[in-house]
């Protein structure tokens, strides 16, 4: 055994084997407690425990099963309930359990599943399931263990948890940003449409008709994903109404290659950026402002450029934006930083450049193909 | 050959010319202050199918289809027919499917249907593959035309289009823009058409004069040389049926169609324009037959189109002919070689490159790595074409659609139409098919000869590579059944479902 000396003793390659088989079981449970993860991860598990037959359970029901003795399978399930029903008998909660023959009755000859130990599965001190492991005969040991792997599990459930919840915030604040078409711009875009109601009435017909369209695509519902020609659609309906409230004093020049209208793009990630520089260009003084909207075709990827002449901005405070600091006056962009490099990766985040009087100019790199992104 | 070099000189630069004016010209296209509307119009099915039809319209289809009917006679006649129908199996089996898949590129479609990083690597390593192959042609093919039309060292085409697509490349200046590549389509049609329409005058004027020895089987369809020839003409057709669809700048553009049916109608629209195009090299090849005999008997019937207006017409307007026609070809070989070595060098940017170019913003590093990877995807084939290699234009060609459709026509067909497809099927698939092709194509290239039957097998592998890749890719899927993509159902059904309906999702 010298050459194996480098793997370390007995006890050291044990170590090695459960962490192994830990690591093998943990890719499934970080998906959270469903019958097809608990399929994935049951027989590491068992591997892990040694035992003749192992079961993973919800609070009321079998989700899998992997061992001899299949036939105990639905009783697992009532057995969870021991653990996890309001029974009146507190003190059974959430504590690990054995299981005595009498409660497993069997027929079999020669069936190894006799006595079992039951350890719940506690996520945010709430009973989600169980982990039942069966033998002929319970040992110390093996109470012991089935408690720790419960321990174990239940941490990576836990894990679980804290990405699903993580999505969920990201999908709050695509929710908000939805919801968040200024009050202003609302008032504001009535306001002009109103003005024009009795010198051009064909005219304020037209871009309340736009101010439909913006606002369906703005409220919509479904799907996190759009072509870049939609959301270039809502931009130009977004600049017409702001056009007709400011005139000429709102320049905008269009630059878009027709390659890149297809590529799919997050919900509204261009918009905010739009909506930031029309405030930035107007807000510096009476004067023109000037707005470019560009966007170009670069082999297997696509670059658009978002720039104003306005008042510009102290690259400091940008970088903080970025960084999620909600206090600051850009409102979208941390939101649409954040929501690209979760799309794409972190190589795809905001440039964003710009200084104090001398305009802004915000780069998206989009690739044209992701991995699971699709507008439909 | 100084005033023979002057028509050729003026059509080259006058090409290059065009073309940035043109890629200028269709940015300010989209450039506007007051019509917003402009900026969402998508490319149409007819500019996008000019498009395709511009950049896979090459110098094998411009020079070298007219020298093989000129040698070869009707049997090579299959070379054109092959490549039309093959957008027809494009047309009727993938075009919808693989652009409602979403992918870019070919590797993009394995990562998205088998989600294996492992696939899309050996997927990559394919469409460099076939692009070098496909490349090596084309700077060939600039050799032949320089030689020709200026009377430059055949060394020099390839150098010097190498270093022309080189920047281009890398400067972006004519980067895959659909005008530019829309207007090569239209710029090779006019410069075969209006020649052979002056040439066909000439030879009515002449009083309709034959072809020397019109009995020798010119004209036969299909391969003398019994079973041998039989097989070499069934294999050709599997080849160039099944490849077009595996070759990396045609797949690249059919994303800019915004949807499934678009990229139908523009499949429909390319069928139209080749078949249009392919009409013209025969006649050149029929007129050489009674004007060009000098060419065959030299070896240098690749340059027939070239040659053949100074043969027929004398003084300016043979020389103005010749004029056009080189900036056909010259346009033929640019429109290809920029195509491919921008599909080339984006796939080895992003599986590559982009890897050892190191941390320096990520704007700066992605511009660097896609330097190198162009560099990369123009150095090799030049490399190769300098070596003085004697396969021939359209074969080398040939050998390219071999090997796309001996393993991405069976990765794409099996992908779009069988869920039982398994990334390690998917890979035996790709190893025997590209193992097979590509072995044979190497040993072209290297300049093996063999005769009779190994000869033909060699020459020719699609017949027997394409079905070994299809049997290896089903069986080996077949046997690891339980690792089918889990979610190649949902897949399939957003592959095969028309845009008009809404599936689901509510309103």
């Amino acid at each position: 055994m010298r050459r194996r000396r480098h793997l370390g003793s007995e006890a050291d390659r044990a170590t090695f084997r459960a962490l192994h088989q830990a690591s093998l079981a943990s890719p499934a449970l970080r998906e959270g407690l469903t019958a097809d993860s608990a399929d994935r991860a049951i027989k590491h598990l068992r591997t892990l425990l040694g035992t003749p037959a192992l079961a993973i359970t919800d609070t009321a029901s079998t989700l899998a099963w992997d061992g001899t003795g299949a036939h105990h399978q639905a009783q697992a399930g009532a057995l969870a309930t021991m653990l996890t029903a309001p029974t009146g008998d507190d003190s059974a909660r959430g504590w690990t359990r054995t299981v005595e023959p009498d409660q497993i009755p069997c027929r079999t000859a020669g069936c190894p599943v006799r006595m079992g130990v039951i350890s719940p599965l506690v996520v945010d001190g709430r009973v989600v399931g169980t982990v039942q492991a069966f033998a002929p005969t319970t040992t110390a040991g093996l109470i012991r263990a089935t408690e720790e792997v419960a321990q174990w599990v239940s941490g990576q459930l836990e894990l679980a948890e804290l990405d699903a919840s993580r999505n969920r915030a990201m999908e709050a604040e695509v929710r908000a940003l939805r919801a968040q078409i200024s009050p202003h711009f609302i008032y504001n875009s009535l306001g002009a449409i109103a003005s024009f109601v009795r010198t051009d009435p064909d005219r304020a017909r037209e871009l309340l008709m736009e101010f439909a369209d913006f606002t369906r695509y703005s409220f919509r519902r479904h799907g996190e994903f759009t072509t870049l020609a939609e959301e270039l659609r809502s931009i130009e309906r977004y600049l017409l109404l702001e056009q007709a409230r400011f005139g000429d004093r709102l320049q905008v020049t269009l630059n878009i290659a027709p390659e890149v209208l297809p590529v799919v793009v997050p919900f509204l990630c261009i918009q905010p950026l739009v909506e930031n520089a029309v405030r930035h260009g107007l807000e510096s003084s009476a004067s023109v402002g000037h707005l470019r909207i560009v966007a170009h075709d670069r082999g297997h990827e696509c670059v658009v450029e978002v720039e104003d002449d306005g008042v510009g901005e102290d690259p400091e405070k940008v970088r903080r934006a970025l960084a999620g600091d909600a206090a600051l006056d850009s409102v979208g962009l941390g939101n649409v930083d954040a929501r690209l490099r979760a799309t794409f990766g972190d190589d795809y985040g905001l440039v964003v450049e710009t200084a104090p009087g001398a305009g802004t100019k915000v780069i998206v790199r989009v690739p044209k193909f992701a991995p699971g992104v699709s507008a439909q | 050959m100084t005033g023979d070099a002057v028509p050729g000189l003026v059509a080259v630069v006058a090409v290059t010319v065009a073309t940035l004016a043109i890629g200028t010209w269709g940015l300010r296209f989209s450039r506007t202050t007051s019509d917003f509307f402009v900026a969402s119009r998508t490319v149409n099915p007819r500019l996008n199918a000019s498009a395709i039809g511009g950049e896979y319209l090459s110098a094998a289809s411009f020079l070298g289809i007219a020298g093989l009917l000129l040698v070869g006679g009707a049997q090579m006649l299959w070379y054109p027919v092959g490549w039309t129908a093959g957008y027809l199996v494009l047309l009727v089996l993938v075009a919808a499917p693989l652009r409602r898949s979403g992918a870019y590129t070919l590797p993009d479609f394995a990562e998205a249907r088998l989600g294996s990083p492992t696939v899309r690597a050996a997927c990559s390593v394919l469409v460099v593959g076939v692009g070098w192959l496909y490349l090596l042609p084309q700077f060939q093919g600039a050799g032949l035309t320089l030689e020709s039309a200026i009377g430059a060292p055949r060394w020099v085409g390839p150098l010097i289009v190498g270093s022309v697509v080189l920047v281009n490349v890398m400067s972006g200046g004519m980067r895959s823009i659909t005008f530019v590549q829309a207007f090569q389509y239209w710029l090779k049609l006019t410069a075969l058409l209006v020649p052979a329409m002056v040439l066909l005058a000439v030879w009515a004027g002449d009083g309709r004069p034959g072809g020397s020895g019109s009995g020798d089987g010119w004209s036969v369809p299909v391969e003398g040389g019994g079973a041998i020839g039989l097989y070499g003409t069934y294999s050709l057709m599997i080849a160039l049926f099944l490849g077009t669809m595996g070759l990396p700048h045609v797949v690249v553009r059919f994303y800019t169609n915004p949807d499934g049916r678009a990229a139908r109608r523009t499949t429909l629209v390319v069928l139209a324009l080749l078949g249009l195009f392919y009409l013209w090299p025969p006649v050149f090849a029929a007129l050489g037959r009674v004007y060009g005999g000098d060419l065959v008997a030299d070896g240098h019937a690749d340059v027939l189109v070239l040659e053949l207006p100074r043969l027929m017409v004398d003084g300016i307007g043979g020389e103005l002919l010749t004029g056009l026609v080189t900036a056909g070809a010259f346009a033929a070989f640019l429109s290809t070689a920029s195509g491919l070595a921008i599909a080339v060098s984006g796939v080895l940017t992003q599986d590559v490159t982009s890897r050892f170019v190191g941390e320096r913003g990520p704007t700066a590093s992605v511009a660097a790595a896609f330097r190198l990877a162009a560099a990369l995807a123009v150095t090799v084939p030049v490399l190769v074409a300098l070596l003085d290699t004697n396969v021939g234009v359209a074969q080398s060609v040939g050998l390219a659609f071999a090997v796309a459709a001996s393993t991405f026509c069976p990765l794409l067909m099996l992908g779009i139409w069988w869920r039982g497809l398994t990334s390690a099927g998917a890979l035996a698939g790709l190893a025997a098919g590209g193992l097979g092709a590509g072995g044979a194509a190497v040993l072209n290239v290297v300049g093996v000869e063999a005769s009779g039957w190994l000869g033909a097998l060699l020459v020719q592998p699609a017949a027997w590579s394409v079905p070994i890749a299809f049997a290896t890719m089903i069986l080996v899927s077949l046997a690891t059944a339980s690792q089918t993509p889990a979610h190649a159902r949902r897949f399939l059904v957003r592959l095969h479902t028309p845009e008009v309906l809404e599936v689901g999702h509510g309103g």
